[in-house]
């Protein structure tokens, strides 16, 4: 028994000897790059299916092998799976979700001949490794944009008479009270009122990144709490199945959900993630450094609309959302113009932002730059985490 | 009185067996592992198309195909043993605990608090001591409180310790958000990876590997929990009060006393896991740090007939079992739930097999109607 313990051990060892050859920074023959992915669940979540479909279209794209590793936890499981896909031999490791940054990080430094990157992470710029990486996009211009689109659908509501202005209260079920969760609403509520000047906003969050029960829950509470337009920021289809039962107009996120939705959809922002993974293989094949923070935008490709669909969206949307967009990409629209917004009835003037996460929180960079807060400039996480007037978080 | 009635014989008659030999008792559940590998492989054959061979290969591989998958098998391995040692002598006692989640986790967020709340004050050997009594201790108060009721008023300790671990989760949920990292995430991260605190309150790593301590600890624990079990004087009482407690009374054991003190044993082992989980090897808190390992002890300890030895092999069998249907899904392409369905089939198989060991089922001979006599 001893020896075949022995003898399997030893032949594990020289597999693994063999398997980790791969080094940063310098160019690598196509067909011996391997990119290894790891998602937090599987396809059934709109989140982790976004990163799963540009995973392959990348992948497929370059001609690179590839390995998908679903259900990785956010914990210790993290680690193993990436040490695990290191031994095994892939070039670059990428995960999805927040919580698997630390374990990331854990395994680049012990694998310093392979890149990690990870996706939404908020420590690459400060952890001083020069394998690990962080990416976002400017997602919170894309939700702008659908807010736009929901604004037009809440004028269209005034016009046919359905509610009045004062009645253009809306609903977002979130996630967890984080900044990017935060950014994100408060872009999407810019967004609906820079068309619907009347909109006031409630939030309810879940507490979770997915948890369909709870956010269908939500959903239905800010319907019964008169809200005539939902969109969220959780990652299952909880709170658009909760709106196409109640015929309450939504916008969503990660992709379109108009299959399930046909009525009640009106278009979706999504973070396209193929080109920061054709950009971060492609770094690999040419042994080219893979920048520290990447923030990909509406000029990248990495922020995207949906379809509009438009049986349930307001007339003439496609086109003003073509305007809007043009004006976001010349810089004559800005999201965050603090002109357009008040804290505590005063516009903000100066804002401290937590952006080098230390574990400290302390609060340490001004983001305010010639009037607008300049989200995803100084990292490409959001740091946007401001109440705006406007805007209720119910509580629990 | 008596009367004549007709009654049909039923076509199938089950009826418990006497003692099987303990080497057919084997043979029928090597026999339904060998069963229920065939369904896999006959359903991923069906699902995916490739052959039964490569499939076996992959099963292998998980957990053999490079050392440090080998010792991530192992350590799993160790946790789940440490759990189901925990609740064995409560299930000897027949108490049932299916609370050992909710123990082990507040032994997790006991290990958390003193890693979180004493890396200012204390040296690190001292947290780590810290940590060591406040896991236990967290997890023998959660053992504690069913048994005290059930003793004292007869609850029913099912209901009560799986109770329990709602508990707990929501707890623990609750400091995740109390220590979250960075604000608003409601995550903590790995706890003090980074300077000053790099480190503080981690078990040491013995002989540069990771996994080996907490091996090493359950090792030892299997051995105790076995002596303890088979040769103590405590072991025996718990027995004794397991199969009669009129018995127990007429021994002189003090039947309150035994259940209290073994469940506070058993909470204190589960809370010791949590330890080894967050003070070894995960270093973090989550709802879902112990992964259901608490409910899947409870049928290690069934399958190994309460004794700990058989316990590695039971524990072995179901996460080589679970790593292999992990990874039929993950090479295959097939979607996480895959490995849920084969891991539920093979659950199905061996455990069906100990109906079977159990009880004999016989068919009717020949189909017609008997006169039975039915004696009022």
């Amino acid at each position: 028994m001893k020896k075949i313990v022995a003898l399997l051990l030893a032949l594990a060892m020289c597999l693994s000897c063999v398997a980790a050859f791969a080094q940063v920074g310098v160019p690598v023959a196509k067909e011996n790059v391997k990119v290894g992915f790891i998602f937090l669940h599987d396809e059934n979540s709109t989140y982790d299916l976004n990163f799963m479909n540009a995973a392959k279209e990348a992948c497929e794209k370059l001609g690179v092998a590839y390995v998908l590793k679903t259900g990785v936890d956010e914990g210790q499981d993290c680690y193993d799976t990436a040490a695990e896909l290191a031994e095994d031999g892939c070039n670059v490791i990428f995960a999805d979700s927040f919580g698997h940054e630390s374990y990331m990080i854990q395994a680049a430094m012990e694998f310093p001949e392979v890149e990690f990157c990870h996706a939404t992470g908020t420590r690459a710029h400060t952890e001083n490794l020069p394998n690990y990486h962080n990416a976002f996009a400017s997602i919170y211009e894309g939700r702008y944009l659908a807010g736009v689109a929901a604004g037009l659908k809440l004028n269209e509501m005034i016009a046919e008479g359905k509610i009045t202005a004062e009645q253009t209260k809306i609903g977002y079920v979130g996630a967890f009270p984080y900044a990017e969760v935060k950014s994100g609403y408060t872009s999407f509520f810019l967004g609906v009122r820079s068309v619907c000047p009347t909109v006031t906003m409630e939030v309810t969050f879940t507490n979770s990144w997915y948890d369909e029960a709870l956010e269908k829950e939500g959903a239905q509470k800010l319907i019964n709490d008169g809200c005539v337009l939902i969109s969220q920021h959780a990652d299952s289809m909880g709170a658009p199945t909760a709106c196409e039962v109640a015929g309450v107009p939504n916008v969503s996120y990660n992709g379109s959900t108009v299959a399930a939705c046909p009525n009640t959809f009106i278009v979706s922002s999504r973070i396209n993630w193929a080109p920061y993974m054709e950009y971060m293989i492609q770094a690999v094949i040419n042994g080219e450094e893979i920048a520290k923070d990447w923030t990909g935008t509406i000029e990248t490709d990495s922020v995207q609309l949906s379809e509009v669909n438009e049986a349930a969206a307001a007339e003439g949307t496609v086109a003003k959302l073509e305007e809007v967009k043009a004006g976001l990409l010349d810089g004559s629209v800005k999201v965050y113009d603090v002109s357009t917004f008040t804290v505590g009835g005063q516009n903000l003037t100066s804002y401290l932002a937590d952006v080098d996460d230390m574990g400290d929180f302390q609060p340490e960079t001004e983001v305010i730059l010639d009037g607008v807060f300049a989200e995803s400039y100084f990292r490409s996480a959001p740091y946007f985490d401001v109440d705006i007037d406007g805007i209720t978080v119910l509580g629990n | 009185m008596t009367r004549e009635t007709k009654s049909r014989e039923p076509l199938v008659h089950i009826s418990r067996r006497g003692a099987m030999p303990w080497w057919r008792a084997w043979l029928v559940r090597a026999g339904a592992i060998a069963l229920a590998l065939a369904v896999c492989a006959l359903l991923c054959i069906l699902v995916t198309g490739t052959n039964p061979l490569d499939i076996g290969r992959t099963v292998f591989e998980a957990s053999f195909k490079t050392s440090r998958k080998f010792w991530v098998m192992l350590h799993s391995v160790a946790i789940l043993l440490c759990i189901s040692l925990a609740v064995t002598p409560a299930f000897r006692m027949r108490f049932w605990n299916v609370g050992g989640e909710g123990q082990a986790l507040m032994g997790c967020l006991a290990s958390a608090a003193c890693m979180i709340l004493l890396r200012d004050s204390l040296p690190n050997w001292a947290i780590i001591v810290c940590m060591v009594l406040a896991s236990c201790l967290a997890g023998a108060i959660w053992g504690f409180l069913p048994a005290f009721f059930k003793a004292n008023w007869n609850t029913n300790e099912t209901l009560f310790t799986l109770m329990m671990n709602y508990i707990a989760t929501q707890l623990v949920a609750f400091f995740c958000v109390v220590w979250e990292n960075p604000r608003g995430s409601g995550q903590i991260g790995i706890i003090n990876q980074r300077a000053p605190y790099t480190q503080l309150g981690w078990l040491p790593v013995v002989g540069g590997n990771k996994y080996l301590l907490n091996v090493i600890i359950v090792g030892v624990l299997c051995v105790l929990m076995f002596l303890y079990l088979s040769f103590s004087k405590h072991g025996f009482e718990l027995s004794v009060v397991g199969e009669s407690e009129n018995t127990a009374h007429y021994l002189g054991i003090k039947v309150k006393r035994v259940i209290i003190r073994t469940m506070v044993l058993s909470g204190a082992l589960c809370g010791l896991t949590g330890l080894l989980l967050t003070g070894g090897n995960d270093h973090t808190l989550t709802t879902t740090l112990v992964g259901g390992r608490g409910f899947t002890a409870v049928m290690v300890s069934w399958l190994a007939k309460f004794n700990p030895l058989w316990m590695i092999l039971a524990s072995f069998l179901l996460v080589f079992l679970e790593r292999g249907a992990g990874d039929i899904s993950t090479n295959f392409g097939l979607n996480a739930s895959f490995s849920d369905i084969l891991t539920g089939i093979i659950l199905f198989f061996i455990i069906g097999s100990e109906f079977f060991i159990t009880y004999r089922v016989s068919f009717r001979r020949h189909g017609g109607h008997r006169k039975e006599a039915i004696a009022k």
